[in-house]
């Protein structure tokens, strides 16, 4: 397989836009963002599920890709739940009262 | 199922991903940021399982339910407090994740030579390793199962350059070579100690920005695996990931004054030396009472929490004072230090949990304005944020960036006792003219002020 510009201009363009939407979000959320793009990041799943769910896998790769797609599991459900229950309690003064 | 469909589906979710960063920016539309991030995951995952390659289903649905099990109650169950070590740990999780499946996807290179998948690979592999134990050593410190303070020996900068220099150049090495002997075995050995290593060191308030920075490395590991498996949806979300770890340690690391290198290899923290003459000096000090007095007859209040106020559980206390206070129509606002608590936005979490409105949490810009016309400023568990030394700039924390309280007319300091802050530096704040302390743990002394402030509204 060889070199392939077009994948480093997908990251060089999806790092610029993300340097652009992060900046934008107030530091009040700092906390829910982090745990949002944990979760966010959770899709390396896909990579998970390709190893595991290969026919010819290794007895080694099943071992790898059974903990790997567990890890990122557990980090996307949790990571979306939290970051809704952290963003749940921000209230504005109107709504409180 | 068709390939290109699968294709498509991948980039709807790449764009709900985008959307969803893009709904965080406010909290009137974060919500639907979740949303839209719950819905690019679940076409990526679905896309995936559809995929002819995919085959065996029964450890996939195994593996997905055990993670949904663990995953369901960690998300419940975390008090608010415990935010931070929740973060490192599924950084963890995440770096875990990747750095197995970028050695299961290395283990089928041998004999193909080098080649820019395996040069991709190693790199995964190497980021992936040492953030994951690096996680867990920020974990184990937060959790308080390794000692918060820095553990320092001599030779340590030395010892972990030469670790991850000789990890480095077996990354090299294999990329050019792939093969699955014992070269592979202790590249991951020295990956994974490097990570050990380049956390020991560093101490408690340290923690937002190392926390960031190794949100920032898990998100470029994962974009390495896409560029490894040719998968822009892993690159673009690798990307979005690691550029909001990188942008938030900036935020911390200007907020201290202090470079990445400043904070991974030291400088602050070793000394905790009390300065000459601490604890000696007189100070005023003032009783609860007295306190919410003072407090019911200001008319515009600004209260400075810091990590103390979550170490004493004091935020539901400190909001049943905001309350008590607003009904009594002083004007009362939280003001935020970017680098206050564990992780970045760890006080806004805590207050929000407490009922606290978000629109009465303002930045420390803004409130340094107009400071001047404050009547009180309450100090709750915070100290180096406010400490004047870092005007000094010869001080240990010098440039750092401060919440003016020493502008305001009067200051309050809730303190356990005279020790000084993580810096090891006294604080000219406690022994201004116009400063009281009140002694005694936060949670404490704000209920009591609270208690005796709605006693006095009674007897009105």
């Amino acid at each position: 397989m060889t070199f392939d510009s077009s994948l480093i201009a997908i990251f060089m363009l999806a790092a610029f836009l993300g340097y652009h939407l992060i900046r934008r979000v107030s530091s009040l959320l700092h906390s829910p963002l982090m745990s949002l793009t944990n979760a966010i990041a959770a899709v390396a799943v896909v990579g998970a599920l390709l190893v595991l769910g290969e026919g010819e896998a290794s007895p080694l790769a099943r071992v790898l890709g059974f903990i790997a797609v567990t890890a990122a599991t557990v980090n996307l459900v949790s990571g979306f739940l939290i970051t809704d229950r952290m963003l749940k309690m921000f209230k504005p003064r109107s709504r409180d009262q | 199922m068709n390939p290109h469909v699968v294709e498509i589906g991948y980039l709807v979710a790449a764009g709900l991903f985008i959307l969803s960063l893009t709904w965080m920016s406010r909290p009137s539309t974060a919500r639907r940021g979740v949303i839209a991030g719950e819905i690019g995951m679940l076409l990526a995952i679905v896309g995936t399982l559809v995929l002819k390659q995919v085959v065996n289903y029964e450890l996939i649905v195994v593996a997905l339910l055990l993670g949904s099990a663990i995953g369901v109650p960690l998300a419940y169950l975390m008090p608010m407090t415990a935010i931070p070590q929740r973060t490192a740990l599924s950084h963890a999780f995440g770096a875990l994740a990747v750095s197995l499946i970028g050695t299961a996807e290395f283990l089928k290179l041998p004999g193909t030579g080098p080649s820019f998948v395996s040069g991709a690979l190693t790199f995964e592999m190497l980021l992936g390793l040492l953030t994951c134990t690096a996680s867990l050593v920020a974990f184990c410190k937060l959790q308080e199962i390794l000692p918060t303070r820095p553990i320092k020996f001599p030779g340590q900068s030395i010892l972990n350059l030469a670790i991850f220099s000789t990890a480095a150049v077996g990354a090299v090495v294999l990329a050019l070579e792939p093969q699955a002997n014992w070269l592979l075995w202790i590249f991951i050995a020295l990956a994974s100690a490097f990570g050990v290593l380049l956390v020991m060191p560093i101490g408690g308030a340290d923690m937002p920005t190392v926390i960031a920075l190794l949100n920032a490395y898990a998100g470029i590991a994962a974009s390495a695996m896409g560029f490894a498996l040719r998968n822009q949806l892993l690159i673009v979300t690798g990307a979005l990931d690691g550029a909001s770890g990188f942008i938030l340690a900036l935020i911390m690391c200007k907020a201290m004054n202090r470079s990445f290198s400043n904070v991974l290899f030291g400088g602050l923290g070793q000394v905790a030396a009390p300065a000459p003459g601490a604890g000696q000096r007189p100070v005023r000090s003032t009783s609860m009472e007295d306190a919410a007095l003072q407090l019911e007859h200001a008319s515009r209040v600004v209260v400075v929490p810091g990590y103390g106020m979550a170490v004493a559980q004091a935020q539901h206390k400190v909001s049943e004072l905001y309350r008590s206070l607003t009904a009594k129509g002083v004007e009362v606002r939280f003001a935020i230090h970017p680098v206050a608590g564990r992780m970045p936005g760890h006080m806004n979490v805590l207050l929000a949990e407490a009922n606290v409105p978000y629109d009465h949490l303002v930045e420390m810009d803004d409130v340094n304005g107009e400071m001047a016309a404050i009547d009180i400023a309450l100090v709750i568990g915070a100290n180096d944020v406010v400490n004047p030394a870092a005007r000094d700039p010869k001080s240990l924390i010098g440039g750092m960036p401060i919440i003016d309280v020493d502008h305001a007319r009067q200051v309050m300091v809730i303190k356990r006792g005279m020790n000084p802050g993580f810096a090891g530096i006294d604080n000219e704040i406690y022994y201004l003219d116009k400063t009281q302390m009140l002694f005694g743990d936060a949670k404490d002394f704000v209920s009591g002020m609270a208690k005796s402030l709605s006693g006095a509204n009674g007897g009105h």
